[in-house]
């Protein structure tokens, strides 16, 4: 891929980037989907499904279909990569209730998906309980090969870990123009990857709670535009 | 050079004295009309004779009118002695009034303006008739700078007369009290009515003046008006419409005789204007000789932006010590009041302003209006030139100082329409569902409401008067449960049915929810700017943790947040007329030092950007191609034309020039419809995909108010030449259809423009009880809502809304359309080997201008490849 002249747009493409971790091989997808080849697993964080039933209960009517949308973004990805084992590393659910709240055409959705793949649940803090009739197994964190996979990431200097729970988002500023976009971030040891859910925001990835994840060493990220994952140097990157 | 800069933007003697010293600015003198005196009580006639006045013959009009009940529009100029003949009526109805007839709690006018400004300062004229005749009349101002614990005492002990804004009178009316508050209401003025109809803004009073009408049957309007092109919409806006389908009722109108002929010139230089830009930087030394001989000079620009710049430059000129004040939007209250004040005592030579003092605010007694940059429209050149001189008799004198040369035909145009007194249209349209969705929460938010009544009160208000039954039911629908298709919110309804029919609001969150959110300005989010000494100065270099705190400091005024986000500290940049060090942002706050940086970054604020109006578009079309006119133009400019003429080609009066070009390794596509920016913008998006198509491979655009210019890879003369790009097709009509669906759907316009609708529909809460939410949550939000709607509500109310509006406002499409069909067959293509004269100032552009969302994607793409090269080198 290096050998492409970078003058020649198009010439690259950007649909997915390798991403290696403790040594193990990813692709990073641009829905914001995490692959591990070597597993056939497909890790995705924080979906929050129902969060816009969520708003509407406090009175702001947001359109209904996050939930939908986050799953039909999901099976793409999961067909993409003919995922074997899907892992939602948590808050996958915006609130305790948010699953009961779910149209049922919407959770049978949910089990045709969880029919074709073997489906872990780790638990998150919107959703530390879940429900034994969605389906899955349910744990708080695994780990795979010696990498764990948690909701929250751990403190400084840990390694072999995958997270997600800080919805890392990057922004760069070219030609007067500023594009602020969810993004991988990671060192080679760690990984956080982005919110995968339809109405998640983002964190800035120089906001200081990443601070002790990098403990101010070097991280590089990856952006996810509409047509592809991009990495960026950090030098680019624009605090809010 | 510091030491020259102002402490503030309040000249040096700004101290105020008595404002009874001045007199009411619009009654100055009298016309030698005669004077109808049964009309006038005596202690009036009285009053107007110790001044040595008569009544004019408008005001006396107006009295009739008001005998009579008679809703009237008023069409005057600037210094008629408008806003007078607006209160004379109610002054003597209440000086005829017994309290003992009161229903309610005895507010008896509301005067109603755009602006907070302007309220203040009628309010402060209105105490001088009031307070020389000894009549027991209270006159307050209620607006968004009054503290809370006034406004609650005017609620339930009003003012007989209440000055305010189109936001306050909703919220007003959709407390529970407004029935006691307005039981007595009689008359409504509603001062520059040009200025709000015809806006969100305007629909949205419009419906309230039709609440207001339930409330006080007997309610009398009077809008007061500039001189405008259809008086009859302003008519009908002003009165209920009893049989909207039948018939347009129409309020009575009266209008003032028009006062001497204008004295415009334009600034014509021996320095050329320049090429591009806006900021008339080489003609601000002629500007300085100007402000010295005369005695108060209003210097109007077009944007903050230009008006910080104008300012700066005029100091660096100032070794007369002359005082110079400036005067915008984003600049902090306090420091607002203060130049007005300073102007109404006589303390300044000259005001740089921007629209906050265009409408009809009148201090002091300026005698020289100086317009930088061309005036979109002769509407607003009169507009802006009526500041001149405020007595009818004399004629108001102007300068016009074009920003380019471009800018030179446009002044020159906008001239020839002003002597030739030449009004714009303004378009009608119909009012906004939005608005109706913000409208119909409110009147639930007061009490509960029959749908089949305010569909009848809803349709009495001129711009809904051909809203069809099912769109109100659908706009119900959405305020109550969102109105989505998947009907997943019956639950958390926001309003619910009584028994009999009536729908109230589900509980009390909703209320305040709106209360919070009421209003249809959807600004970019702002910044309150802070000025910190050296105590608050981070050491530069220093980590932000070990920098002392940033805190206290004066307010400067506000900035966009898109501004202060592409700022880092240390940078420098312009700021209410002086030069600051940015230092860093906090919370909701940004905080500046004191800078001398040479050649400062300008803030790019995003307000202003005014379309040439059509007719002022033909103006320049007809100058361009009439050779003869050129020997009347600066030579600089003349020289540029037949330079053009001669490398390329001048444009019959019908034709669209079309010139093809290599530059710098690109291939540019110049044309040059002069339909205005919106217009253009549109244009250049729509070709941009078809060229795309064509295989040119476009890069991108720019465009500005005269042209468009297009760049890509390929040759894009060889294409014309060899027939793979045919012209005449590019052009074709049909790009209004599908191609503008398709771009429609992906830009990041349509996203902008949905905002706006969600955030004044209510679907996105700009304050939600209890919490702040900042701005960049909502973008964010509501992209992604725009995202999930299109996808599975593609018919969604707020994405027909959004639609319409991008469609008139944003996109010009009217007016694009028109000029697609206007050009048939009339395209003239020029291949050239190298740049022309004309395409210079479009060309200047680029860099200034965004590219949309195909850019974006390049953008990440761009930042990909710069770190793939990185990692080679």
């Amino acid at each position: 891929m290096l050998q492409m002249k970078p003058e020649s747009s198009g010439a690259h493409d950007f649909k997915m980037q390798n991403i290696s971790l403790c040594g193990k091989a990813f692709v990073a997808d641009r829905s914001g989907a995490l692959y591990w080849p070597s597993e056939e697993a497909l890790i995705i964080a924080d979906l929050h499904l129902e969060k816009g039933s969520s708003y509407a209960a406090q009175g702001q009517l947001l359109p209904p279909y996050d939930t939908r949308e986050t799953l039909r973004r999901l099976a793409e990805a999961i067909d993409r990569f003919d995922a074997k084992t899907v892992i939602a590393l948590g808050d996958s659910f915006h609130d305790r209730e948010a699953a009961e709240r779910m149209e049922s055409r919407d959770a049978e959705a949910l089990r045709i998906m969880q029919n074709a793949c073997e489906w872990i649940w780790v638990t998150g803090n919107h959703d530390p309980q879940i429900a034994q009739w969605l389906g899955g197994y349910v744990i708080d964190s695994l780990t795979v090969e010696g990498i764990t996979l948690r909701h929250e990431p751990r403190g400084a200097w840990t390694t072999h870990e995958i997270a997600g729970h800080l919805h890392p988002a990057a922004k760069i500023s070219r030609d007067g123009y500023t594009l602020r976009r969810p993004c991988f971030i990671g060192n080679g040891q760690r990984l956080v990857v982005p919110a995968f859910g339809t109405y998640t925001g983002g964190l800035n990835v120089l906001d200081e709670a990443f601070d002790p994840l990098f403990g101010g060493q070097a991280f590089a990220v990856w952006m996810m535009g509409q047509e592809g994952l991009y990495p960026v140097a950090t030098r680019l990157l624009r605090g809010d | 050079m510091t030491s020259r800069m102002p402490k503030n933007n309040a000249p040096r003697k700004a101290a105020a004295s008595p404002a009874g010293k001045r007199k009411p600015a619009r009654a100055k003198r009298s016309a030698p009309d005669e004077p109808s005196q049964p009309l006038l009580p005596a202690r009036f006639a009285d009053w107007f004779a110790s001044r040595g006045w008569q009544p004019r013959a408008h005001q006396t009009a107006l009295l009739e009118r008001a005998k009579s009940r008679t809703s009237t529009l008023l069409i005057a100029p600037t210094g008629a002695g408008k806003t007078l003949a607006g209160f004379l009526p109610s002054l003597v109805d209440l000086c005829k009034h017994k309290k003992s007839e009161l229903k309610g709690a005895g507010l008896h006018t509301l005067y109603i303006s755009p602006l907070k400004a302007l309220s203040v300062d009628v309010a402060r004229n209105l105490q001088t008739p009031i307070r020389e005749m000894g009549l027991k009349i209270k006159a307050e101002t209620r607006t968004g700078d009054t503290p809370v614990s006034k406004r609650t005492r005017q609620r339930s002990k009003p003012p007989e007369i209440l000055l305010t804004t189109p936001e306050q009178i909703a919220l007003l009316l959709a407390h529970p009290d407004a029935p006691f508050l307005f039981a007595d209401l009689r008359t409504v003025i509603l001062d520059e009515l040009h200025a709000i109809s015809g806006s969100k803004r305007g629909d949205l009073l419009c419906l309230d003046l039709a609440r207001l009408r339930k409330h006080a049957p007997e309610l009398m309007t009077i809008g007061l008006s500039a001189t405008v092109a259809r008086p009859s919409e302003l008519r009908a806006y002003l009165i209920a419409q009893d049989a909207p389908d039948e018939r347009l009722v129409l309020a009575d109108v009266v209008a003032a005789r028009g006062g001497a002929e204008p004295e415009i010139k334009i600034l014509e230089d021996d320095e050329p204007a320049p090429w591009s830009g806006h900021s008339a930087r080489y003609a601000m030394p002629a500007v300085y000789e100007a402000i010295k001989r005369h005695s108060l000079t209003l210097i109007f620009v077009n944007t903050r932006m230009q008006a910080e710049l104008v300012f700066q430059e005029l100091w660096d000129l100032n070794d007369d010590a002359l005082r110079i004040a400036l005067h915008h939007g984003s600049l902090d209250v306090g420091q607002r009041r203060k130049v007005e004040a300073a102007m109404a005592e006589g303390h300044l030579d000259a005001v740089v302003a921007t629209s906050t003092l265009d409408l009809g605010i009148d201090w002091g007694d300026v005698d020289l209006v100086v317009h930088v940059g061309a005036p979109k429209g002769s509407s607003r050149l009169l507009q802006r030139i009526g500041r001149s001189n405020h007595r009818l008799e004399e004629p108001s004198r102007a300068l016009l100082v074009p920003g380019n040369r471009f800018e030179v035909l446009e002044c020159r145009a906008a001239h020839e329409a002003a002597c030739a007194g030449v009004q714009d249209v303004a378009l009608s349209r119909s009012g906004a569902l939005d608005v109706l969705a913000q409208h119909i929460l409110g009147v639930a938010c007061q009490a509960p409401f029959d749908p089949d009544d305010l569909f009848h009160e809803v349709r009495s208000a001129a711009p809904y008067c051909t809203l069809d039954r099912a769109t109100f039911d659908r706009v119900v629908t959405f305020v109550a449960t969102g109105g989505y298709a998947l009907q997943a919110y019956e639950k958390f309804a926001r309003l619910r049915p009584e028994p009999d029919g009536r729908l109230r609001v589900a509980n009390g969150r909703v209320a305040q929810s709106y209360r919070m959110n009421a209003g249809t300005i959807v600004e970019s989010p702002l910044i309150k700017v802070r000025l910190v000494g050296r105590r608050g100065r981070a050491p530069s270099g220093a980590r932000a943790n070990t920098a002392r705190p940033l805190m206290g400091g004066r307010v400067l005024g506000e900035l966009e947040e898109y501004f202060i986000e592409q700022l880092t500290p240390g940078q420098a940049f312009v700021f209410a007329g002086e030069v600051l060090r940015f230092e860093g942002l906090k919370d909701t706050e940004a905080f500046a030092s004191r800078a001398t940086a040479h050649d400062p970054i300008v803030p790019s604020y995003n307000g202003g950007k005014f379309p040439l109006s059509t007719h002022l578009a033909e103006r320049v079309r007809a100058i361009l191609h009439d050779r003869r006119a050129w020997r009347h133009l600066p030579t600089p400019v003349s020289d540029w034309l037949a330079l053009q003429d001669e490398r390329s080609s001048i444009p019959k009066a019908a034709e669209v020039l079309v010139e093809t070009f290599p530059r710098s390794g690109r291939h540019h596509l110049v044309a040059y419809p002069f339909e205005g920016r919106l217009a253009h913008q549109t244009l250049g998006m729509l070709l941009t995909r078809r060229l795309e198509r064509a295989g040119a491979m476009p890069m991108g655009f720019v465009a500005n108010d005269y042209g468009l210019s297009i760049w890509g890879r390929r040759d894009i003369s060889e294409m014309i030449d060899q027939g793979r790009v045919v012209l005449d097709r590019l052009f074709e009509e049909d790009m209004l259809g599908d191609d503008l669906e398709a771009w429609l759907s992906e830009s990041s316009l349509m996203k902008r423009t949905f905002r706006y609708c969600a955030v004044i529909a209510g679907l996105i809460e700009r304050r939600h009880p209890g919490k702040e939410k900042s701005g960049r949550q909502v973008t964010m939000s509501t992209d992604l809502i725009y995202d999930v709607l299109m996808r599975h509500d593609p018919g969604h109310i707020l994405i027909e809304a959004a639609r319409a509006d991008a469609a008139t406002g944003l996109l010009d499409i009217a007016r694009l359309g028109d000029f697609l069909k206007r050009i048939r067959g009339s395209i003239r293509h020029v291949a050239l080997d190298r740049v022309s004269p004309l395409s210079v100032p479009i060309l200047l552009e680029i860099g200034r201008e965004s590219v949309g969302q195909q850019g974006r994607e390049g953008l990440l793409r761009e930042a990909a490849e710069d770190l793939i090269r990185d990692a080679m080198s």
